[in-house]
């Protein structure tokens, strides 16, 4: 169809941070399809230059508040490769169940508040306390719990304060403990099984749209990669961590004050999609009955279920977290000093399952513990290009709609990524030049 | 009538913002009392008139100085959210390297593609009537300025340091761990939150305006911390005040 196409969406709503949808068609011929990036450059990286190790992951969690806990721990595992910090087996399962807290938190925040609304024909969630006062009550319930999991672990879910280089200031008290595992099964679990029938009601506003592309994850020979991990791409298979600059081959754009990443193709997914279909294998039964129930099935190619993906993991991350506590409690609390002597100095990679998808921190460190260079690849700067790919294969698809729901469908299409903008334009790559 | 309340993000990380989000257990009852007009983290819908605007985030590009030109032209009563809106805070570590250095190096040929200024306050471009510090600023101090506001009322202000509150709470002094804690002489309204969990403070609501220099000094010297080092943490979420 010959057609003449001007959208513009400038300031994107319900989305962290700043950003435009432009697309231009002209007598059929789709110009221009891309997210234009406008948030005002942030240079995290050159600040972190000459900072001490134990304030690292400070500055880095202020890249985002949505993802600080997120941050926090890549920069956490990074300092202790970098510094040669072990850390103990009661810190590593405190760390997994925060990962699941925030990953709880920032799953249930986007499917109820951000993408919702959308399914509903409402601008946000607001109008649906008058409307679906039941769902909205249990959306915030969700997110208390989750958010109380951060509280009482890491002292507060926005900028966590407890997480430190080589362990905990702070180790929670057992009863602590106790009363969310109850609270997790009591509301958590309940609450998760309701979120599955509110989706199942909305599933049919999803639109029906697939591209495959390459898709890349952590994988975990245990367990289902949120903390730490190999890379796996759908396309080539597994990588270690060290070699993430391989992978993740980022460049300038100019619509972009994030940097674009590429691998096997011109483009690849990162996120709860990316790690449903490189992993779900290695989910429990209950988080798979949830993905059957939604209609999500292994491999998916549809980006606007990444929200479905999102609900699973939500289920497996209120059971798993049970699963933790009861470890963490058989084993016996142990009131633990966090190790911070360093044994060597230089450079170390961390790399973990955020919300968004994979998130690398790379930091070489001076004899003093002091950063001489940090580099940050963030999961939604990964994503752009494989945005803007989907936007050059769906707007030909949807020419016998309105440039209204033409709009929609973008911006659904965008806001199905969770993108996370403040943390993508954190930075480009700095090299200090001394 | 309930007032219009608006809130807008410049260069943040969008945490203070979030924090409001995770009003879980009283976001009912604010809505209530007020009308939230524009939102965009949350919601669609913008308006042209705000009875009381919230800020979050540091003036950093021209595009920023437009913006809140615009914004503080529209509201009746401005506030500045978290401590990127009051004072720079962690983004104006940059402000610590020559700015086209910094630029070249980052976009390399690239340099002048994205302006970028200094990070900036927001009372360094436009007039800020009421601010929340900290960061994140903490969801109980929006609130008492919020309800402050609603009432028409003077909001608290605090002007005694962390550490008075530290020891109020009878926690052991961080100093006797070895860590560098900037307690006694940022500006307190936390309720101590760091220190009580172990870490030590990092100055996120800004310097008292009248710090006990002296009190400070002695702290260090008793403990072997040179000034430097202890000057060097408070550019953390300082870079703005502090003369190294």
């Amino acid at each position: 169809m010959s057609r003449d196409l001007d959208i513009k969406v400038h300031h994107l709503t319900r989305v962290e941070g700043h950003g435009n949808i432009v697309v231009n068609m002209k007598d059929g011929v789709l110009e221009k399809a891309h997210l234009s990036i406008v948030e005002p450059p942030r240079f995290f990286e050159a600040m972190m230059k000459g900072r001490s190790f134990r304030e690292a992951a400070i500055i880095t969690s202020r890249i985002c508040g949505i993802c600080s806990l997120g941050h926090q721990m890549t920069s956490l595992v990074t300092t202790e490769d970098a510094l040669g910090l072990e850390i103990s087996e009661q810190t590593v399962l405190l760390r997994k169940l925060l990962v699941h807290g925030a990953t709880l938190q920032s799953n249930i925040l986007h499917a109820y508040f951000l993408a919702a609304p959308d399914f509903l024909n409402v601008g946000s969630v607001f109008p649906l306390i008058a409307t679906h006062k039941d769902v909205v009550l249990r959306a915030l319930r969700m997110k208390r719990l989750a958010n109380d999991i951060a509280d009482i672990v890491s002292g507060r879910a926005v900028h966590p304060i407890t997480p430190v280089p080589g362990g905990f200031s702070r180790i929670p008290e057992k009863a602590e403990l106790l009363e969310i595992k109850r609270r997790l099964l009591e509301e958590g679990l309940p609450d998760g099984l309701a979120t599955i029938e509110t989706m199942k009601s909305l599933a049919g506003a999803i639109p029906q749209f697939e591209r495959e592309t390459e898709y890349i994850s952590l994988k975990h020979p245990d367990e289902y990669a949120l903390y730490q991990g190999d890379i796996f791409s759908s396309d080539t298979g597994a990588t270690p961590v060290s070699n993430y600059l391989d992978v993740t081959n980022e460049f300038v754009v100019h619509h972009s004050t994030s940097k674009h990443a590429k691998h096997h193709r011109s483009s690849y997914f990162v996120g709860a999609l990316a790690r449903w279909n490189n992993n779900h294998a290695q989910l429990g039964e209950e988080a798979l009955a949830a993905a059957e129930a939604m209609g999500l099935k292994p491999n998916c190619y549809n980006p606007y279920m990444n929200t479905i993906a999102q609900v699973v993991e939500a289920v497996h991350c209120i059971l798993d977290s049970v699963r933790i506590i009861d470890k963490l409690i058989d084993r016996g609390l142990k009131n633990e000093k966090p190790n911070q002597s360093p044994t060597r100095y230089g450079r170390g990679v961390g790399s973990n399952e955020v919300p968004r998808g994979i998130l690398f921190h790379d930091y070489t460190y001076d004899n003093k513990g002091n950063i001489i260079k940090a580099n940050c690849i963030i999961p939604t700067g990964q994503n752009l290009a494989n945005i803007d790919d989907d936007m050059v294969k769906l707007v030909p698809e949807l020419m016998d709609k309105s440039k209204e729901e033409i709009t929609l469908n973008l911006e659904m299409l965008v806001r199905a990524y969770d993108p996370c903008i403040s943390c993508s334009v954190h930075m480009l790559e700095v090299d200090f030049i001394e | 009538m309930k007032p219009k309340i608006a809130f807008f993000d410049f260069t943040s990380c969008e945490g203070c913002q979030l924090n409001k989000l995770n009003f879980e257990n009283d976001l009912l009852d604010i809505l209530k009392h007020v009308d939230i007009v524009e939102f965009r983290e949350a919601m669609d819908d913008k308006a042209d008139h705000y009875d009381i605007a919230f800020i979050e985030g540091s003036i950093t590009s021209p595009s920023c100085v437009e913006r809140i030109h615009d914004i503080r032209r529209r509201s009746d009563v401005l506030v500045a959210l978290g401590a990127c809106a009051v004072n720079g805070g962690i983004n104006a570590m940059k402000n610590l390297h020559p700015i086209d250095e910094v630029r070249e190096t980052v976009y390399g040929d690239d340099k002048y593609l994205f302006a970028t200024l200094p990070a900036m306050a927001v009372s360094a471009v436009v007039k800020v009537d009421h601010e929340v510090r900290g960061c994140p600023m903490t969801q109980q101090d929006f609130l008492k300025l919020l309800l402050a506001l609603v009432l028409g009322k003077q909001p608290p202000k605090y002007d005694s340091p962390v550490c008075l509150e530290c020891k109020l709470k009878e926690n052991e002094c961080l100093y006797n761990r070895g860590m560098v804690c900037l307690g006694p002489i940022t500006r307190g309204g936390c309720d101590a939150v760091c220190p009580s969990f172990g870490q030590f403070c990092t100055g996120c609501r800004g310097i008292l305006d009248n710090p006990n220099i002296d009190g400070m000094l002695e702290v260090l010297t008793t403990h072997g911390i040179s000034l430097d080092e202890a000057k060097k943490r408070m550019l953390l979420f300082n870079s703005n005040e502090v003369q190294l």
